[in-house]
């Protein structure tokens, strides 16, 4: 049988470094295969966050021979095997041990945005009516499994650590699938441009390439948000009304 | 004592899936301080993994379909172990479950009218499941976690509880520790809520991830709460078998709810071969009868490959063990062949089964609009657990509650695909509703601080001798032999012979098990994680080996090589189970109270 060797960053929040572990590997493998491997022969208490297996849960992120990937869904047939394999955690966020990284500021992020806010009932019994073409809208931003990749890549986060100033693009699609959210009737544009800061985005993309979801981050979420801050706040024409007779 | 941290709620919810987030927003909208414990990150709970949909008799695609109809489908589905007041209240209560879940903000497909559109699935009579394509699970959760984070819920995320607190007989807290920093939380509640969800772990092959350890059934026993219907384990009878790296993980029902068939490597379609009598009126006879009705034609009956889950994996086995299976050792699950039926079939496939069709195509190179999967059994759903009362899904230990899978009596023998879902937001809603109550009713507990310190220790003695095994082994090594032996000898064909080896087998894991050390330092150890669940799987393997050596007859997922009929006498009574004074397993024979009138007719109408 084949064997590859992984290079591991082993450390903690006051610091760590590589270390080389080899491993037989078989056809169809990925690396969080890989990863279990070690840890049940080689290195028991190697630390690594995952649950489902099959890229629904968003638990295994991390960075593997530099790109921001999921562990679980990275197939060792489309690495280059013939040099070591790098795994180390997400950049963007701090190490709590190895490969698993403090992800809780996105949690306390979710928390300041507006909450849904349903229109009332269409119906007696509660319930709404809405077309299939309406939901499909916002099923894109749904998908999301808040694997936090996207976080991880974004530089504003990454190289200018603007973590108050701004939500990031997780965050951005939150917001975006509840904007265009059939049924909402909340208004959370101020806040994008005040305490989100989507204009702190320049539309790199990085996000929208490393999604595992396949969202297009950028073109579908964030783009169109700032189209609403841009309509309700820098509208010249809207301004001027607004002054005149009071109208917002 | 090593340090530790306290807090107090009203009630105190253990797990974050479905039912331990419907609960905790249900507890908290009663106005009392609720708190969440749970083993991973907010979010990432098994429910996320739910794919087909949540039943629910909405009757939107079809206008015959209602809770009777949905009560007596469960109930046929159970074998007629189901609690049937349990059954009754899911029926009636989980189309309310799916408006509230829209009311949250989540968002389903709809039908032409705009209504919530429902999908076929096994053992449900009519179109009942709502769903989103195949992530249902995701969208489920997500409502969940997000209307409940902003209800102002106390969430401890990465911490796993190794020990319930009581006062008296009452349950009034936990012990536990957590992933980041290895450090122990003390928690003093005046209700405990389980919902810990399963115990796929004690397998080899299963849908279930390293958190499902059976946690709650092992902290509910050991406070001295009743454990019942064990025996009933549901081998979900499409999970992928290849490659090695994902085997057990599952392959939604939905694919055969919209027409994919199961097929031998001769290319026949085996699921005619075989249909139970108990379903023979309702199951199509021939192919075309089948197509059209998972293409919703209301005259049509279902097809075979749509009959209960328990009976679905049997035939799969068969065919694999008589050498009729596919190259990895399972059958061929095929949705590809509906281009012969349908214009435009790839992206009809796509849209109906985008995670199917991208969880096949990233794992396993397989196009499945142009060839058929591999599946087989694999380890999935806990039918039994702890055993609660109906309406308020307390234990038969004060104080404590339990909720969704970890919680006994809805499914009986088998489980209908579907019926999780609305059991966690039917369940979950009842449970902190009763949680709550209890929690106001009650006056606050006092916590066994002495019982609590000895639970830390007793965790903390792991790392004695710094990692150097008396036996030699470390607690993988164990949790994959514990594995193994129940995956052999008490899987989904049982007999007494096997699973007599198994208990003597779980007896040496024991021996292996209080004598496993751990390496390494409390932050984010898994070997140490390991260790600490290894006496959960080990009372639920016991468990379920005791109960299946009871039960002396075939019924739902419980299948005896040596007993394969059923008894009408032992259909009459459920397994409980309990710890004795000496420390050791008791079981019982429970009698089913009998069905009321009124019950029992819906049930003989819809035979």
């Amino acid at each position: 049988m084949a064997t590859a060797t992984f290079r591991i960053w082993r450390g903690s929040p006051q610091g760590g470094r590589f270390e080389d572990y080899s491993t037989e590997i078989s056809e169809g493998m990925v690396v969080l295969d890989a990863i279990h491997d070690i840890q049940a022969r080689q290195a028991n208490d190697l630390a690594v966050r995952w649950n489902c297996k099959a890229g629904r849960c968003g638990s295994c992120s991390a960075e593997i021979d530099g790109q921001p990937r999921l562990m679980c869904m990275t197939r060792l047939s489309t690495l280059p095997l013939d040099r070591p394999v790098t795994v180390e955690p997400m950049r963007a966020f701090p190490v709590v041990k190895d490969l698993v990284t403090d992800v809780s500021w996105n949690f306390r992020v979710k928390k300041q945005i507006k909450a849904f806010n349903p229109r009332p009932p269409d119906a007696q019994d509660g319930s709404w009516r809405m077309l299939q073409e309406e939901v499909d809208r916002v099923q894109e931003f749904r998908k999301c499994i808040e694997c936090f990749l996207c976080q991880d890549v974004c530089h504003v986060l990454r190289e200018h650590h603007l973590h108050e100033q701004f939500v990031g693009p997780r965050f951005f699609v939150h917001i975006a699938g509840l904007e265009m959210h059939p049924l909402d009737t909340e208004d959370r544009v101020p806040e994008l441009r005040q305490a989100h800061g989507v204009g702190y985005c320049n539309i790199t993309k990085c996000c929208t390439k490393v999604c595992p979801e396949s969202i297009r981050i950028t073109d579908n979420a964030i783009i169109p948000l700032k189209e609403r801050v841009v309509d309700e706040f820098y509208d010249p024409l809207k301004k001027l009304f607004a002054k005149l007779w009071g109208l917002v | 004592m090593a340090q530790y941290e306290t807090y107090q709620y009203d009630v105190l919810v253990i797990g974050a899936g479905g039912a331990g987030l419907r609960a905790a927003i249900e507890a908290s909208a009663a106005g009392v301080a609720t708190g969440i414990v749970c083993k991973s990150l907010l979010g990432k709970a098994h429910t996320v993994m739910a794919e087909g949909g949540i039943a629910a008799a909405l009757s939107n695609v079809d206008e015959r379909d209602n809770w009777k109809v949905h009560f007596a489908d469960t109930m046929r589905g159970g074998q007629y172990l189901n609690n049937w007041r349990m059954a009754e209240l899911h029926a009636r209560e989980a189309p309310q479950g799916v408006r509230d879940l829209e009311a949250w903000g989540a968002l389903f497909d709809r039908t032409r009218d705009g209504r919530i559109l429902q999908r076929n699935f096994g053992g449900h009579k009519y179109p009942r499941l709502a769903h989103v394509g195949d992530r249902t699970g995701l969208e489920m959760i997500r409502t969940l976690q997000d209307h409940g984070v902003h209800r102002g819920i106390d969430v401890h995320m990465e911490c796993t509880v190794i020990t319930l607190l009581k006062d008296g007989d009452r349950v009034a807290g936990a012990v536990a520790y957590d992933r980041e920093r290895g450090r122990f939380r003390i928690f003093q509640a005046r209700a405990v809520l389980l919902a810990t969800g399963g115990i796929g772990r004690a397998y080899e092959i299963t849908s279930n991830s390293w958190e499902y350890t059976g946690d709650g059934l092992a902290l509910a026993y050991e406070a001295g709460a009743e454990l019942m219907d064990m025996e009933f384990v549901q081998f979900h009878p499409t999970g992928m078998v290849w490659p090695p790296g994902v085997r057990g993980i599952l392959v939604t029902e939905g694919v055969r709810g919209e027409g994919g068939v199961l097929l031998n490597k001769e290319g026949r379609r085996f699921m005619f071969d075989d249909i139970p009598e108990l379903y023979r009126n309702q199951t199509a006879d021939n192919e075309e009868e089948g197509w059209r009705y998972t293409q919703g034609d209301k005259q049509a009956r279902r097809p075979p490959e749509l009959l209960t889950r328990d009976h679905v994996a049997r035939c799969i086995v068969r065919e694999i063990k008589e050498g009729r299976g596919s190259p990895h050792g399972g059958v061929f699950l095929d949705i590809s062949w509906i281009r012969k039926r349908l214009p435009h079939a790839a992206e009809h496939i796509k849209k109906k089964l985008p995670s199917m069709y991208h969880q096949f195509k990233a794992l396993a190179d397989i196009e499945i609009t142009r060839e058929p999967m591999e599946v087989g059994p694999t380890t999935h759903y806990m039918m039994g657990g702890i055993h609660v009362d109906a309406d308020s899904q307390m234990s038969t230990a004060p104080g404590l509650f339990a909720a969704g899978e970890c919680a006994a009596g809805l499914h009986g023998a088998n489980r209908l695909g579907g019926n999780s879902l609305s059991d966690l937001l039917v369940f979950g809603k009842r449970a902190g509703t009763h949680a709550a109550s209890f929690a106001q009713e009650h006056g606050p507990t006092r916590i066994d601080l002495e019982a609590a310190e000895a639970s830390v220790r007793r965790a903390l003695r792991l790392f004695e001798g710094n990692g150097q095994p008396a036996l030699g082994d470390g607690p993988y090594r164990i949790q994959q032999d514990l594995q193994e032996t129940m995956q052999r000898l008490v899987g989904i064909v049982r007999t007494e012979h096997e699973m007599l080896s198994a208990l003597e087998a779980i007896e040496q894991l024991k021996v292996r098990a209080q004598a496993v050390r751990v390496s390494g330092n409390r932050e984010y150890n898994s070997g140490w994680h390991t260790a600490l669940d290894l006496p959960n799987l080990l009372i639920v393997a016991e468990a379920i080996t005791r109960s299946g050596l009871e039960r002396r007859e075939s019924r739902g997922a419980h299948f005896r090589e040596d007993y394969p009929s059923q008894d009408l006498a032992q259909g009459k009574l459920n397994l409980v189970l309990r710890k004795g004074p000496d420390g050791q397993m008791r079981i019982e024979r429970r009698p089913i109270p009998q069905l009321p009138q009124p019950l029992q007719q819906i049930i003989d109408e819809m035979k």
